[in-house]
């Protein structure tokens, strides 16, 4: 009873989300403005609360509990915390969004909180079946978010493409995960790495488990060629959506990917790399050249998205713990690149109209000087240009490439930056070297603003001070 | 202290930042009060600081800030070094600032730039700051470009004008140049000894003195020179030196503080400043002082010389700031850097002074600078003549004036300096102190006595500057009259420390320092020179010539026509410049520009490229179908791939 005690205690985070959700979903029995309201700020608390319940738990060191499947380390912990703060702002940005469009209730947020219940037990899952456990759950909150506005084509079709394809690279990830069971005989991740480093299993056996999680992660990532579902999604969604599931989702596929190609398969190190190294070379140079032909806005950044997926996998291609640090590190940065984007976006579409399209930017330099600086310094972030962090997260990546020796990919992963450059210097373009065809007022929501005002200084502030975060990073996997 | 420090440098930054940015909603008087106070409280710390160090030396500290960056094992850093040298020229350049940020409100009442003036000058007070506390070379570099920026603003602050356009693009086009070099010597500081710290780099000093570096294939020059050569070539461009001098007699476009600020007694300075912060490594080369030596001395007597037929009165203070610089640099190269220090902090009052006065000259006359069109003014402008007289003296190196010490010492000590070229350059530095003598007498008489060739007109309803000018020139006129009294501890004392590093063979200090015996037997001592005499007869010839028989001036100009010319045209550097480099590069930019860039660069590659890519682009997309089975089956495609590749 009182390991039990324990162990409760320990994931008490996660506990405390799981009722916090559900007394949300009750909230949503009620219809009406109230009820929404009261939704929104009980999930504000609710995320506070469970930032503030990881930050306490003290994470100095691992440690385990549910007999080894749920471990508490402070990549956890960082993950989590990451994870709060990126749904709240998430939640921000989006209300006055649906609202304007009478499309909001408390089913939005439940919905949102479960799916960040998901990502924190994928932050703390030790055991295959844990993992598992936390993907099903964040991904099918995701469909039905991305189907959330009902009588919208679009969003029907992008939620159904969605579905299918997540259904297929689920029975690929679970398929792979049960063929390294039935090798190892283990599903703990510690159990697996023990028996691949004590004994030579079946190699062909494995290489072919490892492909197949592989797919399931590079699906979860949207890396070139899992990423099909990604532009579709990102268009068909309404804005808000999108900007969700451009954000939060990230970090979770990165400790996915930390937890079972560092944590259990690090014997395969050799194997998993020349996989990855296809997946990044493809996400890059694919990415990046599509986005260029890219007319509509959400669609560009699909593709951008796809190629800074690339950029994370570069992190985690040499394997080493730098090489992590500076994938943690380029996450969290294009989750807040992300953030900004679209919230960007969100701010500018009105009842009447999405901002989509490309042009639908032209001369906001005259009509919103402020977000058009705001975006200017995001997109010169996503370039990579120095003055912004996005230099920095390159540099980061690249620098842990070249120490381990991956020089040509590091080139090709350059010369594509430049690439890339041309689309978001367009965007620059647009902003302030042409005259918008119509003029429209924007008429934002003063906390949204505050928000995205905040967002955009970080970008310039983590420039001039990135120790702090990269020393962070670096000692979270250290 | 490392706080104290911090608000030193960011005050003027945050007075600039306020000033530059919400100018409009503070309107006039709330740029100058939030800017003068910053600046104000820059020099109370300042002194602070200063007492702490000059009372116990052990006070002296590197200090860490903030990292910045690393990379690849290289420490990025922002840091303080504070020392004797550094908390000198904190005072210099904050109480000299605090004075021009005054001065110029009264100076610039009506210019419709006045939040955007005081925007900059807080901002270059903070860059210069940053320069001088450094305690690693990229913020030195940092604190260079920064000055150079903020100069290259308030030249051409007046950005009307064609001619201010034009100025303002050589000072920065010859800076580049020296900038340049100084970057090539940062990168060889580097590469000998693999860290950017000034205290790291001092310390292997020594022993990399033997060390060779490889210039070209086959050629190879002992490290320490081609350091300090490179280097020097940064400091030849910012402190304005043969032939990298051209620049600075057209800064005077700028408005008249930033004259007085920048381009005498602070920024010019800053080479200087970095000579004699990086004493320790110039003085393992010979080679590279025995070069700073000549160019100073060069300088010092030929701009010294141009000086004499100038006729804009901000002009010939100009050749005289040039002239300066040079006997700062020579001091330099005889390895008597407390000298070129002592030198540099008595210019930098009485020269400030002096151009001061000459802005409250200009400001009286309504913005005439034509000394020829002077005259008389002495009655009218009491205040101002009589400041100006006193950094007159100065500069001349009167007896018991400030000028006089500072000059003097630097005179003595290339003496007995023993380097090639010191002949060469003591000859040159105590001729060049008749011609200083004639040139600022010639500017007091034709701006100050006798009578103005168009007085109805011109000078009839002048009346002297208001107090917010004359104050700061009185309160400039107090330190240029007895800053030299310090000379006992700054240069024979051992005021400076460890701050600078002088060898034993090059004893020219050390020598000079055996035969001070007090203030009395200097000033005694120079009478036997030559240098008080051909003093007094440099002015005894300006008044001879200008009051006397003003028809000799004429005369001269007729009879010595060759070399009137020579002068005038300040010996052909600016035609030589334009004509081979602008013209040249122009020239050569234009092929480059149409052939290369245009055909080469923009037609095949870049636009090939894009086009390229856009094709590419364009033929890809169509593979994202929006069938949901082609999207499947691409996975298994990809499953495919991974097995693949580690099958096969």
């Amino acid at each position: 009873m009182e390991s039990l005690n324990a162990d409760v205690l320990m994931a008490l985070p996660e506990v405390f989300m799981l009722a916090a959700a559900s007394v949300v979903l009750l909230i949503g029995l009620y219809t009406g403005r109230a009820s929404e309201t009261l939704a929104y700020v009980l999930s504000l608390a609710a995320l506070i609360t469970t930032a503030v319940l990881v930050y306490s738990t003290s994470a100095s060191s691992e440690s385990f509990a549910f007999g080894g499947m749920y471990l508490n380390d402070p990549l956890a912990q960082a993950i989590k915390l990451f994870a709060c703060v990126t749904v709240a702002a998430v939640l921000m940005y989006a209300r006055p969004y649906l609202q304007q469009r009478a499309r909001i209730s408390a089913e939005f947020y439940a919905l949102g909180l479960f799916a960040t219940l998901g990502t924190l037990v994928m932050a703390s899952a030790h055991n295959f079946v844990l993992i598992y456990l936390g993907l099903e759950l964040l991904s099918l909150c995701l469909y039905a978010l991305v189907a959330f506005v009902r009588d919208s084509r679009d969003a029907s079709e992008a939620a159904i493409k969605y579905f299918v394809l997540g259904a297929i690279a689920s029975g690929m990830l679970l398929y792979g995960m049960s063929i390294m069971y039935g090798l190892t005989g283990s599903l703990d991740l510690a159990g697996i790495n023990a028996y691949l480093a004590q004994s030579g299993a079946n190699r062909i056996a494995l290489v072919f488990a490892l492909a197949f999680i592989v797919v399931g992660l590079a699906f979860k990532f949207g890396a070139v060629p899992f990423h099909m579902w990604v532009p579709d999604v990102y268009q068909g969604a309404p804005t808000a959506i999108t900007l969700f599931i451009a954000t939060m989702p990230k970090l979770a596929a990165f400790v996915m990917a930390i937890r079972l190609l560092n944590y259990g398969l690090q014997e395969l190190l050799a194997d998993w790399q020349q996989m990855l190294m296809v997946l990044t070379v493809l996400s890059v140079v694919f990415g990046n050249v599509i986005a260029i032909a890219q007319t509509n806005i959400k669609r560009m950044l699909a593709y951008s998205a796809i190629s800074h997926i690339g950029f994370i996998l570069l992190g985690i291609l040499p394997g080493t713990d730098f090489g992590y640090a500076a994938a943690l590190f380029y996450t969290v940065i294009y989750v807040l690149m992300a953030a900004g984007t679209f919230g960007v976006l969100i701010l500018l579409g009105d009842r009447e109209r999405e901002m989509d399209r490309l042009v639908d930017l032209k001369g906001l330099a005259k009509t919103s000087p402020w977000f058009a600086l705001i975006m200017m310094v995001l997109m010169f972030s996503m370039a990579g240009v120095p003055l912004t962090v996005g230099f920095y997260a390159k540099l980061y990546v690249l620098q842990s490439l070249v120490y381990d020796g991956w020089l040509s990919v590091a080139v090709l992963a350059v010369v594509m930056s430049v690439v890339g450059a041309f689309y978001y210097l367009r965007v620059v373009k647009y902003m302030y070297f042409d005259e918008a065809d119509d003029v429209f007022q924007v008429q934002p929501s003063g906390l949204a603003q505050a928000v995205l005002s905040v967002n955009g200084l970080l970008v310039v502030a983590l420039f001039i001070f990135p120790n702090a975060l990269l020393n962070y990073c670096v000692q979270v996997l250290g | 202290m490392k706080i104290l420090c911090l608000i030193i440098v960011l005050a003027p930054l945050a007075g600039a930042l306020i000033a530059g940015l919400s100018g409009r909603s503070i309107g006039r008087a709330g740029a100058h009060w939030v800017t003068i106070t910053g600046v104000a409280l820059s020099f109370l710390l300042s002194l602070v600081v200063f007492k702490q160090v000059i009372l116990d030396p052990a006070a002296s500290m590197s200090i860490d800030v903030y990292r910045w960056a690393v990379l690849g094992g290289l420490n990025l850093k922002v840091g303080f070094l504070i020392d004797p040298l550094t908390v000198t020229m904190m005072l210099v350049v904050t109480f000299v600032s605090l004075m021009v940020h005054i001065y110029t409100i009264g100076y610039m009442h009506d210019d419709p730039g006045y939040q955007r003036f005081f925007a900059y000058i807080s901002l270059f007070t903070f860059s210069m700051l940053m320069l001088v506390m450094s305690n690693n070379f990229l913020q030195l570099f940092f604190g260079w470009e920064a000055v150079g920026l903020v100069s290259y603003l308030l030249i051409g602050f007046w950005y009307t004008r064609e001619s201010a356009i034009h100025a303002n693009l050589k000072a920065f086009l010859v800076n580049r140049v020296g900038d340049f070099g100084f970057l090539l010597g940062i990168a060889a500081v580097l590469a000998v000894f693999g860290s950017l710290d000034y205290l790291a780099v001092f310390s292997q000093a020594p022993g990399a003195s033997g060390q060779t570096i490889a210039i070209a294939a086959g050629i190879e020059w002992p490290a320490m020179t081609v350091i300090c050569l490179l280097l020097f070539v940064g400091a030849m461009a910012k402190s304005a030196q043969v032939p990298l001098h051209v620049w600075l007699p057209d800064s005077m476009e700028g408005p008249t503080p930033i004259s007085a600020l920048i381009h005498a007694a602070t920024m010019v300075t800053a080479g200087i400043f970095m000579v004699a912060r990086m004493s320790p490594l110039f003085e393992f080369s010979d080679v590279a002082l025995s070069v700073i030596l000549v160019i100073g001395a060069l300088t010092a007597f030929f701009m010294g010389l141009v000086g004499i037929v100038q006729n804009d009165i901000k002009r010939v203070v100009a050749y005289s700031t040039l002239s300066q610089l040079g006997y700062m640099t020579v001091a330099l190269g005889a390895s008597a850097y407390s000298i070129a220090i002592f030198h540099l902090f008595t210019h930098a009052f009485f020269k400030a002074l002096l151009f001061l006065a000459a802005g409250s000259v200009i400001v009286a006359l309504h913005h005439e600078q034509d000394m020829r069109k002077m005259g008389g003014l002495r009655e009218r402008m009491p205040v101002t003549y009589w400041t100006a007289l006193i950094g007159t003296l100065a500069l001349v190196g009167f007896p018991g004036f400030s000028g006089f010490f500072s000059k003097d010492a630097i005179i003595e000590a290339v003496h007995y300096s023993n380097l090639p070229g010191a002949g060469l350059a003591y000859i040159l530095v105590t001729a060049g102190v008749f011609i200083t003598a004639f040139y600022s007498f010639r500017l007091l008489f034709l701006t100050f006595h006798g009578e103005s060739p168009d007085r109805g007109k011109v000078v009839g309803r002048i009346t002297e500057s208001p107090a917010v000018i004359t104050v700061p020139l009185v309160l400039l006129a107090i330190p240029s009259v007895f800053a030299g009294l310090f000379i006992g501890p700054l240069v024979f004392g051992d005021y400076f420390g460890d701050s600078l590093r002088v060898l034993d063979h090059h004893g020219a200090v050390a020598e000079l320092q055996s035969h001070y015996h007090g203030l009395g037997s200097f000033i005694v001592h120079g009478f036997q020179g030559p240098a008080v005499w051909l003093m007094f007869a440099g002015i005894l010839s300006a008044w001879w010539v200008y009051r006397r028989q003003p028809t000799i001036a004429d005369l001269g100009k007729r009879k010595l026509r060759l070399l009137y010319n020579v002068l005038f045209y300040k010996y052909g550097f600016d035609e030589l410049y334009q004509g081979l480099f602008a013209t040249g590069t122009h020239r050569v930019g234009t092929v480059c520009s149409s052939f290369g860039d245009r055909m080469l660069i923009d037609g095949l590659v870049v636009n090939g490229f894009a086009r390229a890519v856009n094709w590419c682009s364009l033929r890809v997309r169509n593979v994202q179908s929006g069938y949901l089975y082609h999207y499947a089956f691409t996975m298994i495609l990809g499953l495919l791939v991974l097995l693949g590749i580690r099958y096969l």
